[in-house]
């Protein structure tokens, strides 16, 4: 990076209040006054290796449909991949697909590197073959829903409706 | 606004300007969104931008500008310079949905802060870009990136809105698109600064560049031969390269030619480019402000009486503009 921005130009007038930036951080909802009703922004994306996308991208055309904003990014992602993007565009929902076993290793580092980087609070969902035997360990990861084989797209658009908070 | 705006737009702009991520893609999306603290924070933030080179990439759908786009990061990190991207694909006109698949060119970035990449709907837009584009181009400029490359939605012949935001504007064509009447046409290859025949390893690149050579160089008119009205305006004389995105071909003389344009004088203050860009960013404000006091409840029942009058032919447009602009004037 090059030298940033002169700094002390914009700390004239700023605000003293104490809980002002950890609330933003942590996605407060007080920070931007009301809610709009713009789209509800989705991360789809696939961590690890399998190279199965087609349900991924049937999923983000679905949502797509369904009025949401969804960024794909791609197969073979690394979760710090996943992490920089759910950062840098702002999402309100991280989607992750596994079709290859490794969800209990992948799906935690998603989550852990969120909550690093301030994201904690945004919905993250996990679709895919994932066993049932290891729904309760990924929920304690962070993981709000999991979508099995035979889900419609309906029932993730009004899962996701319901339960991500847009951000103002 | 509110103080609580007020506060958040402070703690939120200095908190981008000294390098957090989250906050400047906090702030991204209070820009989309138009929220009064994106407006707070632009209008603290506007005075240490400037000092970006922002470049419009634009070109039709599958010409390859992600892919150019991702290849041009490489050389301008590998330069030690910074660079963010705003990659702009479509909204749905039906549902308002939208897939922003953009960023699967440009994953390799994970781990580097001196890259910031963020995809924007077009969100009803019509131009190539989205409203705010230019809004949020200013903001990453204030957080001190060197290089801002904006990715339009594919375009056709023109969408030329990226030109008013830029201060360099990359047009790509993909080879074979066409013959000499295509590059004769008026729109978007006359707001070229550089033109890029990308998928150069493909048969016909070669031919495709000269063809445009030929009509967008050569027999452009130089300067003294515009007859008798000195200021008029004059076609540009873009260069015209050949680059393969897909293997870095001919990726780093473009980087030069960037460069090269930007210190040609034709990128600081007073160039017509920032001219341009100021006066579209002024005058869409006001648009939106005349919008917004329209839509005001004091107004909202009168518009919408007139529109429908104008609907039912009952009224000509011109007067019903007429009526409600005095409404704005009166307060």
């Amino acid at each position: 990076m090059t030298p940033l921005g002169p700094v002390e130009a914009l700390t004239v007038g700023r605000s003293d209040h104490p809980d002002s930036i950890g609330a933003w951080r942590a996605g407060h909802a007080g920070y931007d006054g009301p809610m709009t009703d713009r789209p509800i922004k989705v991360l789809i994306a696939k961590p690890g290796l399998d190279g199965h996308d087609r349900g991924a991208k049937v999923l983000a055309r679905g949502l797509r449909d369904e009025g949401f904003e969804v960024v794909y990014t791609g197969l073979r992602q690394t979760p710090e991949m996943i992490a920089t993007a759910a950062l840098q565009e702002d999402v309100d929902v991280v989607g992750l697909s596994i079709l290859s076993g490794a969800h209990m290793t992948l799906v935690p580092r998603v989550t852990r590197l969120l909550a690093e980087r301030g994201m904690g609070d945004v919905l993250v969902t996990v679709g895919g073959i994932i066993p049932d035997v290891d729904g309760p360990a990924l929920r304690e990861a962070g993981v709000a829903e999991i979508f099995g084989p035979g889900t419609t797209i309906a029932q993730v658009a009004d899962y996701l409706r319901a339960n991500a908070r847009p951000r103002a | 606004m509110t103080a609580d705006a007020a506060r958040w737009a402070a703690d939120l702009s200095e908190a981008a300007v000294a390098g957090d991520r989250l906050a400047l893609a906090r702030l991204l999306t209070a820009v989309e969104n138009g929220t009064p603290v994106a407006e707070a924070a632009l209008r603290r933030l506007y005075a240490i931008a400037g000092r970006a080179h922002l470049v419009g990439i634009t070109g039709p759908p599958g010409s390859g500008k992600s892919t150019l786009v991702a290849a041009l990061i490489a050389e301008v990190r590998a330069a030690g310079r910074s660079v963010a991207v705003i990659a702009v694909d479509p909204s749905s006109p039906i549902t308002g949905g939208a897939l922003l698949g953009d960023r699967v060119r440009m994953q390799a970035y994970a781990s580097d802060d001196g890259v910031f990449i963020r995809s924007m709907a077009s969100r009803g837009h019509a131009g190539g870009l989205a409203p705010t584009s230019t809004a949020a181009a200013a903001v990453l400029d204030a957080a001190g990136f060197d290089l801002i490359l904006v990715e339009t939605v594919g375009t056709g012949q023109s969408e030329v809105e990226v030109a008013a935001m830029a201060d360099t504007t990359v047009v790509l064509e993909a080879p074979e698109m066409g013959d000499e009447v295509q590059a004769i046409k008026a729109g978007l290859l006359e707001v070229a600064d550089i033109v890029v025949v990308n998928k150069g390893d493909k048969p016909g690149a070669q031919r495709t560049a000269a063809q445009l050579r030929a009509m967008l160089v050569a027999s452009a008119p130089r300067t003294g031969t515009t007859g008798s009205a000195p200021d008029r305006p004059r076609p540009k004389r873009p260069d015209v390269m050949i680059t393969t995105a897909a293997t870095s071909a001919g990726v780093p003389e473009l980087l030069s030619a960037l460069d090269r344009h930007r210190a040609g004088g034709r990128v600081d203050e007073t160039s017509a480019a920032r001219l341009v860009r100021a006066e579209t960013q002024v005058f869409a404000i006001v648009a939106q402000r005349i919008r917004a006091r329209l839509g005001d409840p004091a107004h909202v029942v009168d518009t919408a009486g007139l529109i429908g009058e104008v609907a039912a032919h009952r009224l000509d447009p011109y007067s019903a503009a007429d009526r409600l602009l005095g409404k704005v004037d009166g307060g």
